[in-house]
């Protein structure tokens, strides 16, 4: 009797336990569809919200210079032109220095210091871009303008080929400026990447190659680097994605001109820049849907860099993992 | 000393002074680095200090030209990250538990996690371009509700992320043995797993706020700013990075002095945050 009706209790309970498991189940995974739709409504609404500018302009609006909001012509060439060339000189700056921070942690540093100094550098990578942003334009811009770019126009202006990237009258802000606040923004974020990809490589591995009787640098070029090349080409790719997207930091100190100047010191613009700028006064539905357009090629670009950098860093991490 | 004695000798001394130069250039090369980081946190904290006056949290921000203090931002700031996180800590963890425990290493799992990553590094401003024209423009006008939804879409891939990793560390034999004794999956996740995963999820949550409680970009196209107090969600909201961002590029000078002052205040809080969420890993790393 106490045995059927115990089985009773159990088909009862099962009941809703099962249906509660289902909730929860297919509860879960609307979320993560939710996940998905996030990035198809980004897709999506920009595609919406640059369709008037994409088809009065075409595919025409990816090469033009003009950006005139009073006879509404727009181009993105500038600002496409701004965010390649701050971020070529953010890359070309911050990843020997990266990789410099990453040997010196995972190679030189003495056991005590590394847990501090790789906790200072994941800290830093945490700093919003706005106090970059602040810190660049009342005292790197200052301290360039009176220093640096004077120097750079002495020696370098009159230089054959580059010359020219280091003419007109030193302000401070500008596109080299830009570069350079970005170098420091992915600092950290690189270093601390390529630390975590470094410590991957088997023990053994550098073991054997210092026992022939490598130098630190031979391992570091010949054996880890070699190994870990996947990883630290996604890394940088990473940290490329974040310099092409960042806009606090380069909206201070960019300078905000639609014009490409052949001088790395005169001010210019970004596509981030430009949307901090301008979008909320933006009037006019062809103003406005040209900024959206800009949106949309940055995203295109930056999604490019990233899905890139994430397939690399997956290669490395399913080796590994073997 | 024969010849080839002699050479060898050479190329070694030539070995390791390539080698002492390359060690040589990444020790400057964190000393850069280093120098640059205590140069913006010291500024930070000289100029910054200087503003923090009991001003800066009892009164409004100022019109140009006069004194006045922070203290609308402020709240307004607290208001959108406190609801952009509530809006997506649980969607982060929901999608986080339907990858970790109903597909782990499936193709669907992966494709999400993919686009997931993707979506933790995107630059910010789409996000705030997004929910312009999702929120802003079907209501007509800015407002803090869509810069709290802009907020939490910045929150729901650093959540989804942690909370993959975390309750992929709980052990399987803890699902086993819960379910051996008949207990429904719903109750295994619920009550075994997100309790063995709880501070690593904690701790996810804190790096999200923290992340959030500085980004400017998806502001500045959604909650606007309001140069007033507000606290009403329907309406543009004064919030700390955009008043950053207005004030440090204006020429008043105790506009800007303000602007330091909450530089300064945004970064305390999100160190504070992050050293907090640190802790926290450290303190469940021990007890395991």
């Amino acid at each position: 009797m106490a045995a059927v009706s115990a089985d009773r209790t159990i088909v009862k309970l099962r009941g809703p336990q099962q249906a509660l498991d289902l909730l929860f189940k297919y509860g879960t995974l609307f979320f993560g569809i939710v996940v998905l739709m996030i990035l198809g409504g980004v897709i999506v609404s920009l595609v919406a919200g640059s369709w008037t500018a994409l088809k009065l302009f075409g595919f025409g609006f990816l090469v033009t210079e003009d950006w005139n909001p009073v006879t509404e012509k727009f181009g993105a060439l500038v600002p496409i032109y701004g965010t390649l060339v701050t971020s070529f000189i953010a890359m070309l700056l911050g990843v020997p220095l990266s990789f410099g921070i990453a040997i010196f942690i995972t190679e030189l540093c003495p056991a005590w210091l590394k847990r501090p100094l790789s906790t200072a550098i994941e800290l830093l990578a945490g700093i919003p871009s706005i106090i970059y942003g602040i810190w660049g334009s009342f005292t790197l811009a200052p301290l360039l303008q009176v220093y640096v770019q004077p120097f750079l126009v002495k020696y370098l202006g009159h230089a054959p080929l580059i010359g020219g990237l280091f003419k007109g009258p030193p302000l401070g802000i500008g596109v080299l400026t830009a570069g350079l606040i970005l170098a420091i923004m992915i600092l950290p974020f690189i270093s601390s990447i390529m630390r975590d990809v470094f410590e991957t490589v088997p023990p053994m591995l550098k073991e054997s190659a210092y026992a022939l009787g490598c130098t630190t640098w031979e391992v570091m070029w010949n054996v880890v680097l070699p190994y870990t090349r996947v990883g630290v080409v996604g890394g940088i790719m990473l940290g490329l994605g974040r310099a092409m997207g960042e806009t606090m930091a380069v909206t201070f100190v960019i300078g905000n001109s639609h014009r490409i100047a052949e001088s790395l010191m005169a001010p210019g613009q970004t596509i981030s820049s430009a949307l901090a700028n301008e979008f909320t006064e933006a009037i006019g539905d062809t103003y406005q849907s040209s900024l959206i357009a800009l949106g949309l090629v940055l995203f295109l670009i930056t999604f490019l860099v990233l899905a890139a950098a994430k397939f690399m860093l997956i290669r490395l991490q399913l080796r590994s993992g073997t | 000393m024969s010849l080839a004695a002699e050479f060898d000798a050479a190329r070694y001394r030539n070995r390791r002074g390539r080698n002492l130069i390359v060690l040589g250039l990444s020790t400057v090369a964190t000393g850069i680095g280093l120098f640059v980081l205590a140069a913006i946190l010291s500024d930070l904290l000289w100029e910054g200090a200087s503003a923090w006056t009991p001003a800066l949290f009892t009164q409004m921000t100022p019109p140009p030209g006069s004194a006045g203090g922070l203290v609308n931002a402020i709240a307004g700031s607290l208001a959108m990250t406190v609801v952009g996180t509530l809006i997506g800590t649980p969607i982060g963890i929901f999608a986080g538990t339907y990858l970790a425990e109903y597909s782990r290493g499936s193709r669907f799992s992966q494709i999400v996690q993919f686009i997931n990553d993707i979506l933790l590094s995107a630059p910010s401003i789409i996000i705030g371009l997004f929910i312009y024209q999702v929120m802003v423009v079907p209501m007509g006008h800015f407002s803090a509700w869509a810069g709290s939804v802009a907020l939490s879409i910045l929150v729901v891939p650093v959540v989804v992320r942690t909370t993959v990793d975390m309750l992929g560390l709980v052990p399987n034999s803890l699902r086993e043995a819960a379910a051996a004794l008949g207990t429904p999956k719903w109750k295994i996740v619920t009550l075994v797993c997100y309790r063995a995963a709880m501070q690593g999820m904690l701790t996810g949550v804190m790096l999200a706020v923290a992340r959030i409680s500085g980004e400017t970009a998806p502001l500045l196209f959604t909650a606007l700013n309001n140069q007033f107090w507000s606290s009403d969600m329907n309406r543009p909201m004064a919030n700390l990075p955009v008043v950053i961002f207005q004030f440090a590029l204006s020429p008043y000078d105790d506009w800007q002095r303000l602007a330091w002052g909450g530089a300064l205040l945004i970064t305390v809080t999100i160190l504070c945050l992050n050293i907090a969420a640190r802790a926290l890993v450290n303190l469940s790393s021990l007890k395991q």
